[in-house]
């Protein structure tokens, strides 16, 4: 029987997990998982564990505290339960998962969990973590997301990551990468407690960097309001802005059809591919913020922004043999010029502000999102600035040199605006133009002398913005064979060979986080001392012990 | 100028050629004595007390009378005897020779379960500390102390194994024990049971039967373990927690026949009229303390507990004397579960269960002092019997918690067990009324409270107007 279709859209008043509440300028995410309230039947979410559900829930407060929130300085995360933080992914939930739902559950944790800091560091959102009793494993990830960890100092209460001891596994929200590289942890510290399943708590906890600060259980829920309030305080975010309203992003399925207000999913299932296709503007640019603000959900780049997301959502859960994602737009490009101009132009106003870092974040799920990424540049296309940034994340894209016979859509263009130069650097820290010419980094500093100029296919063939640019007697053959081929080759090779090359540059603490759950997950996951019948991770719960191959590779 | 401590602590485990150990004993001596004179029994340094104190392991050392000072209790330290070729009965390594040092993929699983155990010793001790304010007799004042004394030996015995056998992570472990208090909402101890008060002495003798029977069942299951150390310690304390038991049992069964004699005197059943507590009382207060014992055993299906066994940590109670494989991966057991909001006979997996195996064990013996109460009550000519109540009674941890059942079995509406609550369960009224009857200690020999009746015999078969405890 095919799984139920996981639907990312939710809102507080639907939420089974999370308690949402706000005072004096902060906002309390507590934590109170509801046992039988998993996503997929055969688990109980014990002790405070989550699945992707309980995730979903967690990454729409945090999307909505942003944008229906500018009174918001500070962001609580604590838990309900007595003497129980949260104990981590549910292992039987992992247990009964396909390999790719685990490795898509952790994808989406881990977007969630950087969420968390891009609001604490871009938003002046910071984020608190009340710990009052255990945080193993995720539990203690999700805390590590946060600016600030508090713990129960009542001589129980730790913090823990106990994968490897336990389950032969590894951290798998960036756990490890945080320790040493957010935290500073010494590593010979970090490795005893890495391999302690009850880990540390207390003085040496504090000492050793893994929590901030001690407080006795009866003053943690007082202590924190207080510290959490001292930080709003200091928040510059607009104590007196009104917020907008985010309602659920409207979607029609007509078959294999997709809709959504400025965008259309198609899925050809023969060649296993989908064809997303952007539409443009379909007004002006309003004039100014407060229109903007007024516009509110119905913004034209916010709206597209959130149809974007939760179509990558929808296909990388729910369509996983959808091995191609096709890139099509369609619209004006001037309009998006537009736009992107008047972005920005109010790019001091909290909540353009907001949008921007959205786009941001919706382009760096398309970069690791495990599918082939195909951008088509095809006549009445409009890949200007933020559009353009698609083409860019492309493994590969084809853009026509002419126009069809027969057809008046006017020639394919492409431009470039300010938007291309900075505000939505990659996870690697560089723009998607810095990361594909590398080789030559003055490059970008010639392209920016073409912002604005509506460039044919001859001249982004030249200055480097596009693959190939075939004209119409080839152009359908090379576009079908490129795509039918994608589909022919291995998806595990696939996803290797991608994620390898798209990530050129520097590494950075969310490079890293990417590149390492992906190695983890493909190697230790799918090893027999994990998951083979005697593995760790298979037996856990059933009181017998692992048997490990013990030849080191 | 260094105390002599090979002196000062009794002991079978050759302290004196242990430099390392003596230090770090020494270190902890100091702090355990702070501990006792401010949360052990409350005004008692200068008493001298009729004790019972071990010196050696067999079966003439373990029972030496005397008058004692209680700080000056020679809390020592005794293992049972050693059987050289003892091997590890179950589990995984069934059959190899039991360890004798703790092995290092293990540290932190004997760790956790030896903190666990050594945290209810202190706990009990904390809870008891206003008692001796109340106590109904001599006999029964010396009886408190001398379970206090027991439980900080107990205490002693867990901190030698975590100073000899776990490092600098066992020595701060044994400074915890300390600073966890009974009830402290900063710093509780780790069980929920041991942060409950213990008021009155019907809550002290039933907390004794039932409470530190649990206790003598985890002591049993790690007096299997195949750490040894902590092995032939437990077997050794054993002895000791079944003078608790056994308070606990003589306490309520002298209860009950005061509360018989007055029944039948008056010829009433409401003997509260006379200063005594009614056997419905009684009833009510067995019926809490039997269910949140019944918690401390943990969850019917526990990895921990599985884990626990494979490993060979921690078995089954009389391990040995159980006529299976001893690894039971294959094997089942019938356990009672919820489902669907009924209570059903589930065949599971024998590892996931092991709790609920020890569980039914001490339920068993659970019902042999019953059995002597209501011989009290039926020997009286009276119609009434207590009884144990259904298993899935008033319970907070495992699959009955998340039903609402009454003590005979049968399951309600959460609406319909609170309004019937006060009916199984001590209200605040009852336990006022037991209170009321905690008056100022009772300390002239040989005279006992009203509401309790003398013992048949005293300790070490001393006469009834013994002075057990004299006050200076």
């Amino acid at each position: 029987m095919a799984d139920a279709l996981i639907d990312f859209r939710t809102q507080p008043s639907r939420y089974k997990h999370w308690k949402l509440s706000t005072e004096k300028g902060v906002a309390y995410l507590t934590m109170d998982v509801n046992e039988d309230g998993g996503l997929r039947p055969g688990y109980k979410l014990k002790l405070n564990s989550y699945d992707l559900g309980v995730d979903i829930e967690l990454a729409d407060a945090i999307q909505r505290l942003r944008f229906e929130h500018p009174e918001i300085g500070a962001v609580v995360i604590r838990s309900q339960r007595d003497r129980i933080f949260c104990s981590g992914a549910n292992i039987n939930m992992l247990g009964l998962s396909s390999h790719d739902h685990k490795v898509n559950f952790c994808k989406f944790t881990n977007e969630t969990r950087l969420a968390i800091e891009d609001a604490t560091e871009h938003s002046d959102q910071t984020y608190i973590c009340s710990i009052n009793g255990i945080a193993a494993g995720g539990g203690y990830e999700l805390a590590l997301a946060c600016d600030q960890i508090l713990l129960a100092d009542d001589g129980s209460s730790a913090v823990s990551l106990p994968e490897l001891p336990l389950l032969a596994v590894l951290p798998g929200t960036g756990g490890l990468t945080r320790l040493v590289d957010k935290r500073l942890v010494r590593r010979d510290h970090a490795d005893f407690f890495c391999t302690t399943a009850e880990g540390l708590r207390g003085k040496r906890a504090q000492q050793w960097r893994l929590v901030d600060k001690l407080i006795p259980p009866s003053k943690l829920a007082d202590e924190t309001k207080k510290i959490a309030e001292d930080v709003a305080r200091k928040s510059k975010r607009p104590k007196d802005a009104k917020g907008i309203a985010l309602p659920d992003v409207e979607r029609t399925f007509d078959g294999d059809t997709l809709r959504y207000p400025h965008l259309t999913v198609e899925i050809d299932r023969e060649r296993r591919a989908a064809h997303f296709r952007l539409g443009g503007p379909t007004a002006p640019a309003p004039a100014d913020a407060a229109a903007v603000h007024a516009q509110g959900a119905a913004f034209w780049p916010l709206a597209l922004a959130r149809a974007l997301d939760d179509a990558m959502m929808h296909l990388r859960l729910n369509e996983t043999e959808i091995g191609t994602w096709v890139l099509h737009s369609q619209g004006d490009p001037a309009a998006v010029e537009a736009f992107d101009a008047l972005l920005a132009r109010e790019a001091s106003n909290w909540l353009v502000r907001e949008i921007v870092l959205y786009w941001k974040r919706t382009l760096k799920r398309l970069d690791v999102s495990s599918r082939s990424l195909i951008a088509l540049v095809e006549p009445g296309s409009c890949f200007a600035g933020t559009l353009l940034e698609l083409v860019l994340a492309a493994d590969r894209s084809y853009m026509l040199d002419g126009v069809f016979e027969g057809s008046n859509l006017p020639a394919a263009t492409i431009r470039l605006t300010g938007m291309n130069f900075g505000p939505y650097p990659m996870g690697n820290g560089l723009t998607r133009l810095a990361t594909r010419f590398l080789a030559e980094p003055e490059h970008v500093d010639v392209l920016k002398k073409d912002i604005g100029q509506a460039l044919d296919s001859g001249q982004c063939d030249d200055l480097g913005l596009v693959t190939f640019t075939p004209d119409d007697i080839d152009w359908e053959d090379e576009v079908r064979l490129a795509i039918e081929e994608r589909a022919g080759f291995s998806p595990d090779g696939l996803i290797g060979m991608e994620s390898n090359l798209r990530f050129a540059g520097p590494e950075t603490m969310e490079t890293k986080i990417f590149a390492r759950l992906s190695a983890w997950q493909n190697w230790i996951f799918q090893r027999p001392n994990a998951t083979g019948p005697e593995g760790a991770l298979k037996l856990y719960g059933t009181g017998k012990q692992a048997k490990y191959d013990r030849k080191r590779a | 100028m260094a105390i002599d401590y090979t002196q000062r602590i009794p002991n079978n485990v050759d302290l004196s050629s242990d430099r390392r150990l003596q230090r770090a004993l020494e270190n902890w001596q100091p702090r355990f004595l702070d501990w006792w004179r401010t949360m052990g029994p409350d005004g008692t340094s200068n008493f001298d007390v009729y004790l019972r104190t071990a010196i050696s392991a067999d079966a003439n050392g373990w029972a030496n009378f005397g008058y004692v000072k209680m700080p000056d209790y020679r809390w020592g330290i005794f293992l049972a005897g050693q059987d050289p070729n003892r091997v590890i009965a179950y589990g995984d390594n069934k059959g190899k020779p039991a360890w004798q040092e703790v092995p290092g993929e293990l540290r932190s699983t004997l760790r956790r379960l030896i903190v666990t155990q050594g945290d209810t010793e202190p706990a009990s001790v904390e809870q008891q500390r206003l008692l001796g304010k109340t106590a109904p007799s001599l006999y029964d004042l010396r009886n408190v102390f001398q379970i206090n004394c027991e439980e900080g030996r107990h205490l002693w015995a867990m901190v030698y194994l975590l100073h000899a056998y776990f490092g600098r992570d066992g020595r701060e472990e044994a400074e915890m024990l300390l600073e966890r208090h009974s009830g402290d909402p900063d710093k509780p101890r780790i069980l929920g049971a041991f942060n409950e008060k213990t008021p009155d002495w019907l809550s002290f003798f039933m907390f004794t039967y039932f409470t530190d029977r649990d206790g003598k069942y985890q002591l049993a299951s790690l007096a299997e373990s195949g750490f040894d150390p902590l092995a032939r310690s437990c077997r050794f304390m054993l002895i000791e927690e079944a003078h608790h038991m056994f308070v606990g049992e003589s306490g309520v069964q002298r209860i009950v026949q005061r509360t018989c004699e007055l029944m039948k005197e008056h010829k009433t059943d409401d003997v509260r009229a006379f200063g005594a507590i009614d056997l419905a009382t009684i009833q009510k207060y067995l019926n809490f303390h039997f269910s949140v014992s019944l918690d401390l055993f943990g969850q019917e299906a526990s990895t921990n507990a599985a884990n626990y066994y494979t490993m060979g940590v921690k078995g089954r109670y009389l391990e040995t004397r159980i006529g299976d494989d001893h690894v039971l991966t294959g094997s089942t057991f019938d356990i009672d579960t919820v489902e669907d909001g009924r209570i059903v006979r589930k065949t599971v997996p024998a590892l996931a269960s092991l709790n609920e195996r020890l569980r039914n064990d001490y339920v068993e013996d659970c019902a042999k002092g019953l059995r002597l109460w209501n011989k009290v009550i039926a020997d009286a000519g009276l119609d009434f019997e207590l009884k144990l109540p259904h298993r899935a009674f008033n319970r907070r941890i495992g699959a009955f918690s998340e039903i609402h059942v009454s003590p005979d079995g049968a399951v309600m509406s959460a609406e319909e067990w609170k309004a019937s609550a006060h009916k199984w369960l001590p209200t605040d009224e009852d336990r006022a009324y037991v209170t009321s009857l905690m008056g100022p200690a009772v300390i002239e020999p040989g005279k006992f409270a009203n509401w309790i009746a003398p013992p048949v015999r005293g300790i070490n078969n001393q006469p009834a107007n013994f002075e057990y405890v004299r006050f200076n």
